[in-house]
């Protein structure tokens, strides 16, 4: 699991790269949260497009994130996620609090 | 009951075992020529009950896990990842989507997940002797074009 950080005026894109489970989301969330809290930035844009897999644990990471940007004042928002992280999205009710933005809706 | 194929593992509660046991059940479940869909359903399923097994069961100790994975009858997968931890006392209440014992670091949705990526879900549990986690799902047989 890698995490591949891109920041732009206030916008910060974190691409998640690999598989998101128990065993890596430890070491995710701490490098996530570090990148996040060196950049301070108004939108945070966590990009799973690159997740091979991902279970529940991966929601706990996610929710945390949230947390993380909402005491700074700022916005989670996330892209198009690959289609099993998807279902597990799904399954868990995430879009009633975190915005995710669907693969299609970004294709011109 | 009548299986047609079955294997067993059984692997300390590291949690370097999650991806290997969700990985060799969807290589096993791959006989029965599942979707991509039905597939990334059943590794999930067997990565959620795994990590329960190494979070709750054994929460400062490494034991035992094992996982068995049987085709039945009727293109059923059947599997059983059981423990010899802690237990659960309350079932029911463990089931609840949200229910965590395991801090912020869970988000509690683990049984939710299981619930509805298989079509059975059976949670047997005595404190201080362990937990068995029985969970069926059906992979219908594709009619195929070639």
């Amino acid at each position: 699991m890698t995490i591949k950080p891109e920041y732009r005026e206030g916008c910060l894109r974190l691409s998640f790269q690999g598989e998101l489970d128990h065993h890596s989301a430890e070491k995710a969330l701490r490098e996530a949260e570090g990148i996040i809290d060196r950049y301070l930035p108004k939108n945070c844009i966590l990009d799973l497009s690159g997740l091979s897999f991902m279970d529940s644990s991966g929601i706990a990471v996610i929710l945390r994130i949230h947390r993380r940007m909402a005491e700074t004042g700022g916005r989670l928002l996330v892209d198009r996620p690959a289609d099993q992280a998807r279902r597990v999205l799904d399954a868990a009710g995430l879009n009633r609090i975190v915005p995710i933005r669907e693969i299609k809706e970004t294709v011109q | 009951m009548k299986y047609e194929n079955y294997i067993k593992v059984e692997f300390p509660s590291k949690s370097a075992n999650e991806g290997f046991a969700r990985s060799a059940a969807g290589v096993f479940a791959s006989q029965l020529d599942p979707t991509m869909e039905e597939l990334g359903d059943i590794k999930t399923a067997v990565s959620e009950a795994v990590t329960n097994a190494i979070v709750h069961a054994y929460p400062d100790t490494i034991g035992k896990v094992s996982m068995r994975c049987r085709i039945l009858e009727g293109n059923r997968l059947e599997i059983v990842i059981r423990d010899w931890g802690r237990g659960i006392e309350d079932v029911e209440r463990a089931r609840k989507p949200l229910f965590t014992t395991g801090g912020e670091e869970r988000s509690g949705m683990g049984f939710t997940i299981m619930e509805s990526f298989m079509d059975r879900l059976q949670v047997r549990s005595h404190p201080g002797e362990g937990t068995t986690v029985t969970m069926v799902r059906v992979l219908p047989k594709k009619s195929r074009e070639r």
